[in-house]
């Protein structure tokens, strides 16, 4: 059993159903990439992992324990293990981008600020950030802020991060070193990563394990070398890209 | 016709399950912030901003609008008066009629313009822009970050703005009085002294407690439940000051019957 399992987790919203009694596990120490149709429930599929929505029904666990009937104090407690990146990055536009990175290490470790200052320091040069720290998020271009978010998801060095969309709207070259960066963490610290994608070199290059969500379901989930060869046609399609097949474009 | 009057119904019905609906929500999370306020850490700093945003910033307005108001109440009472001869007691009056009423809800009317609407639309960028999930995910609890502040402040810092509305209205109306109308100073003085008591003073603050309460937790609930994009922040925002004040001034007649 793996670290993250979902058992028929079925949530909608008004009388839109997005997931449908859906079955994932998502191995330890490994990095899974969720990929699927924009609009298909990524996000969402993602936010029940870390309990910021609760299903309609089914279970999901976290290191074999169940979560979705979990008080708040609880709760707190078991998020503290996750690090989590959102599409647009959701900073703190009141705070600079240095109290932004610094949050997590105020909130929850004793350190001084002389220690903080060197670790948001060097947490953003990590992502390519120099010279940033005074700004506020409305000042930074969409890929820049992502890059805070994910400084700021990494900061504390949890033990499972989700990242969802993490290179999304970034030029190649920054794909590329947020990808190694991603790579590099996981290995380094041995992490669990669960990651969103829709770019196809970047989802088989820090992918080791690929689930594809559709209609609610995960109609696959396997390595990435049983993925590239993989003879169903709903996985064909998607990553060809091409319109013809059982993925309607509409 | 009888269709008329059931759709009349229906659409009353609707209407009361949704207040009854949102009544519960802010139930609900002022339940949660009464919690969180007594859990440790305390958000001190946080509180200490809120009260500069709330309390100091809302300053001017607060003393302008108790200005002109002491000044125009003492206009009208005046005129009044003057028609049976009783112009010694405009005075005690207008400082009556600030103490007890005036300066808590209009003060009260202020803040929710500036503080209300300015909470609701600061905790409604939060939640569509995910950032009061961002908070959950870093597992900070945006009740006790976010909302408990703001209900500490306003609780504390309508009562003070409001001794600040009486002050400025009471003295702008000593100069409409004294110095523009020629009404006697001693007298006005003595009669202020005379028939204003600190009880007076006391129900007032007692009431601007109430509503100051009363703005944060709504406030606090229309823009933590928001949703809908930039649109749903716009209306986020109108709801909040709309509801806060008919509440200030629902509130402002119970407090008045139980206490007269
Ligand atoms: N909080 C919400 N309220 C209502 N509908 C939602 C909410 N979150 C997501 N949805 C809907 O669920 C569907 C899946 O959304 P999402 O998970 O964001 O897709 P994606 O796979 O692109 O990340 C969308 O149709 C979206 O409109
Ligand atoms: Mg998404």
């Amino acid at each position: 059993m793996g670290i993250i399992r979902f058992e028929k987790v079925t949530k909608s919203f008004k009388d839109q159903l997005v997931l449908n009694e859906l079955d994932l596990d998502i191995a330890e120490g490994k990095t899974t990439v969720i990929v699927g149709r924009s609009g298909g429930g990524k996000s969402v599929l993602l936010k029940h992992a870390i309990g910021l929505i609760k299903p309609d029904s089914g279970e999901i666990f976290i290191d074999g324990k169940p979560t979705t009937k979990l008080g708040e104090f609880a709760h707190n407690e078991l998020r503290k293990i996750f690090g989590m990146l959102f599409q647009e990055a959701a900073l703190f536009d009141s705070m600079t981008v240095f109290e932004n990175v610094a949050f997590p290490l105020r909130e929850h470790t004793r350190k001084s600020a002389a220690e903080i200052a060197t670790i948001v320091k060097e947490r953003l040069n990590a992502v390519g950030l120099v010279r940033v720290d005074k700004k506020m998020p409305s000042e930074l271009s969409g890929g820049m802020r992502k890059r805070v978010g994910l400084a700021r998801a990494l900061v504390l060095n949890p033990r499972i991060v989700l990242f969802d969309e993490p290179t999304t709207g970034l030029d190649p070259i920054m794909t590329k070193a947020i990808n190694s960066l991603i790579i590099d963490t996981q290995r380094h610290f041995n992490l669990t990563c669960v990651v969103i994608s829709h770019d196809v070199e970047s989802i088989f290059e820090i992918g080791d394990d690929i689930a594809l969500l559709y209609d609610g379901k995960i109609v696959e989930h396997s390595d990435t070398f049983s993925m590239r060869n993989s003879t169903n046609p709903l996985v064909k399609q998607f990553f060809s890209g091409s319109q013809e097949g059982p993925i309607q474009i509409i | 016709m009888a269709n008329a009057a059931i759709s009349l119904l229906e659409s009353l019905g609707i209407a009361a399950i949704r207040i009854c609906a949102e009544a519960g929500g802010v139930l609900l999370l002022l339940i949660a912030s009464l919690r969180w306020m007594f859990i440790p850490p305390f958000r001190i700093k946080e509180i200490i901003q809120q009260m500069e945003f709330v309390g100091v910033k809302s300053l001017l307005i607060v003393l302008l609008t108790g200005c002109f108001t002491g000044m125009v109440m003492t206009l009208q009472i005046y005129y009044g008066f003057k028609m049976f001869s009783a112009e010694s007691l405009v005075g005690s009056t207008v400082a009556l009629a600030l103490l007890r009423e005036l300066a808590p809800v209009l003060t009260a009317l202020m803040v929710t313009a500036r503080a209300g609407s300015a909470i609701a639309a600061y905790l409604g960028t939060m939640r569509v822009t995910e950032q009061i999930d961002a908070l959950c995910v870093m597992a900070v609890n945006p009740v006790k970050y976010l909302v408990v502040p703001r209900i500490i402040a306003c609780v504390f810092m309508m009562p003070l703005l409001t001794v600040f509305a009486n002050f400025m209205g009471i003295i702008a109306s000593y100069f409409v009085a004294v110095k523009i109308l020629g009404i006697n100073e001693g007298i006005f003085i003595a009669n202020i002294v005379k028939y204003c008591g600190l009880s007076d003073l006391y129900n007032g603050l007692l009431k601007a407690t109430c509503f100051g309460f009363l703005i944060a937790v709504i406030s606090c609930y229309k823009g933590f439940y928001t949703s809908g994009g930039a649109e749903g922040v716009g209306r986020a925002t109108t709801e909040a000051v709309v509801a806060s004040a008919l509440a200030v001034l629902v509130c402002d007649y119970i407090i008045t019957a139980m206490m007269l």
